[in-house]
């Protein structure tokens, strides 16, 4: 993140230079705007779309699937995560598992959750916690099982305990770590609530997607939920950066 | 109290003995009239490294033992405030390990050691790390810290004008497994200077134990020993 004006200059030059190179595709290309439409036409269909009202309650159905799901699928993960660092046994018996929901596609599992529990809230929820889930829990695991030994003899010598050396030494031990997989996570997130919608819903930025794709043949529109979509996933992550240096800091 | 004895002889597992971390196995310990049996909060320890979480600053690192403790916030930092004091390094408090000299770390770690005014404290060859001119001053502050708090002070370490400054006797390891090869005492009155490491007296001590930690080659070993710590 920017701190000072003169650092936000490469990012605009940047950002610019996608702009221009977008702009350039187009003309040089000749791409109709039902194609690929220029990023004067999709800026413009943005500002109307939310003008009209047309993202926003998508976008409120989107970000509760994705916080809600996120949320849980986190919490579940940095416990099985503790789980698996501290016991051999449950890492022998869980970890096959847990590879092996991770290796199917959630791709192919949207369509069957949604059949069990239905196209509303609750089955973009699994969906998120779900994809949510993987990266986080190893990651927790890792930074678990990379806690120094040595502090954690300092906490013996002090007579911690097992509740003090969680959550004096364990956790903020393991949390760089911890945030390294919450990162992935919370982009992660967004896709599954999208894939989520895909599979069956009536509300939501996949929806949307579908729907500009489909019965409106609207792609400036389907390029401007696009553009949200992946302002979400960034507004996400930098929340969680700003979290995390909130709680992991400077440590050299 | 000195220990000293070339590596393998046992010193660091005679500290993580008398500091509970160790089982002995065979045998036991005793701190005055108490045997040892798991870390007490009476012996103090100072590891070979500094061992500072990270993410806490030098005052919060100060404060973990009293916070595992149970005391108060606002007893803890005064408490925390005044080690760093006696420790030397007031103006430090606010910063994290990484941006301290080690010097200063270790400086912050014996202050943490200290927290709980043990009545022993350990000390696994705390300034190994540190450069000869810094260490010189370290065994000055140790001194000077010991003078003012009357802890009885168990020291690990290879150097022998470190052993002979700092201890009132030394106790030479050698062999392998470790045993008790000499018993030297420094009868160099205090306070001591740096000064005083080039008297008689020191050259003396320093010959014993030196002759003790490399005996000529004896033909009877004695078996292990772990009597006579503290």
């Amino acid at each position: 993140m920017t701190r000072h004006p003169r650092d936000l200059l490469p990012v605009l030059a940047v950002a610019a230079a996608f702009l221009l190179a977008w702009k350039l595709l187009v003309v040089i290309g000749g791409y109709p705007t039902f194609v690929l439409p220029p990023p004067e036409v999709v800026a413009g269909r943005l500002v109307a779309a939310w003008r009209d009202g047309i993202i926003e309650p998508h976008l409120v159905t989107t970000l509760t699937e994705v916080l809600l799901g996120f949320a849980i699928g986190s919490g579940l993960a940095v416990l099985t995560g503790y789980e698996l660092a501290r016991s051999r046994l449950a890492e022998r018996l869980l970890s096959p598992y847990l590879v092996a929901a991770q290796a199917t596609p959630i791709l192919a599992l949207a369509p069957l959750i949604a059949l069990w529990f239905g196209t509303g809230l609750l089955s973009k929820v699994i969906i998120c916690a779900l994809i949510v889930f993987f990266p986080i829990a190893v990651a927790t695991m890792v930074g678990v099982r990379s806690v120094d030994t040595q502090l954690l003899e300092v906490g013996r010598v002090f007579r911690a305990t097992p509740l003090q050396v969680l959550t004096r030494l364990e956790i903020p031990g393991a949390l760089p770590s911890i945030f390294g997989g919450i990162r992935v996570g919370a982009t992660l997130a967004v896709i599954g609530a999208i894939i989520g919608e895909w599979a069956g819903g009536e509300s939501g930025l996949g929806v949307l997607i579908n729907l500009a794709r489909g019965s409106l043949f609207d792609t400036p529109l389907l390029f401007a939920t696009l553009v949200t979509i992946a302002a979400l996933g960034v507004a996400l992550y930098w929340l969680i950066l700003l979290v995390e240096r909130r709680l992991v800091g400077e440590r050299g | 109290m000195a220990v000293i004895g070339a590596n393998g002889t046992g010193k660091s597992t005679l500290l993580k003995l008398v500091a509970g971390l160790l089982d002995p196995g065979q045998g036991q310990v005793t701190v005055g009239d108490r045997t040892v049996s798991a870390p007490d909060l009476g012996v103090g320890f100072v590891f070979q490294e500094p061992r500072l979480l990270p993410w806490r600053s030098a005052l919060g690192n100060v404060s973990l033992p009293l916070e595992l403790a149970g005391w108060s916030a606002s007893a803890r930092e005064a408490r925390a405030r005044d080690l760093l004091v006696l420790v030397g390094t007031d103006d430090i408090e606010r910063l994290r390990p990484h941006q301290l000299s080690g010097g200063t770390r270790q400086r912050v770690a014996i202050a943490r050691a200290l927290a709980l005014e043990p009545g022993v404290l350990l000390l696994d060859e705390p300034f190994s790390a540190l450069d000869a001119l810094t260490r010189e001053r370290f065994n000055v502050m140790l001194q000077s810290l010991w003078r003012r708090t009357r802890t009885t002070i168990l020291l690990v370490t290879h150097s022998i004008p470190e052993a002979i400054f700092l201890a009132d006797r030394v106790l030479v390891l050698a062999g392998r497994p470790g045993r008790i090869a000499a018993r030297v005492p420094i009868s160099l009155p205090r306070p001591r200077t740096l000064t005083d490491l080039d008297a008689t007296l020191v050259t003396d001590a320093a010959a014993a134990i030196r002759a003790a930690i490399e005996p000529e080659r004896s033909p009877g070993s004695e078996p292990p020993s772990e009597e006579g710590v503290a």
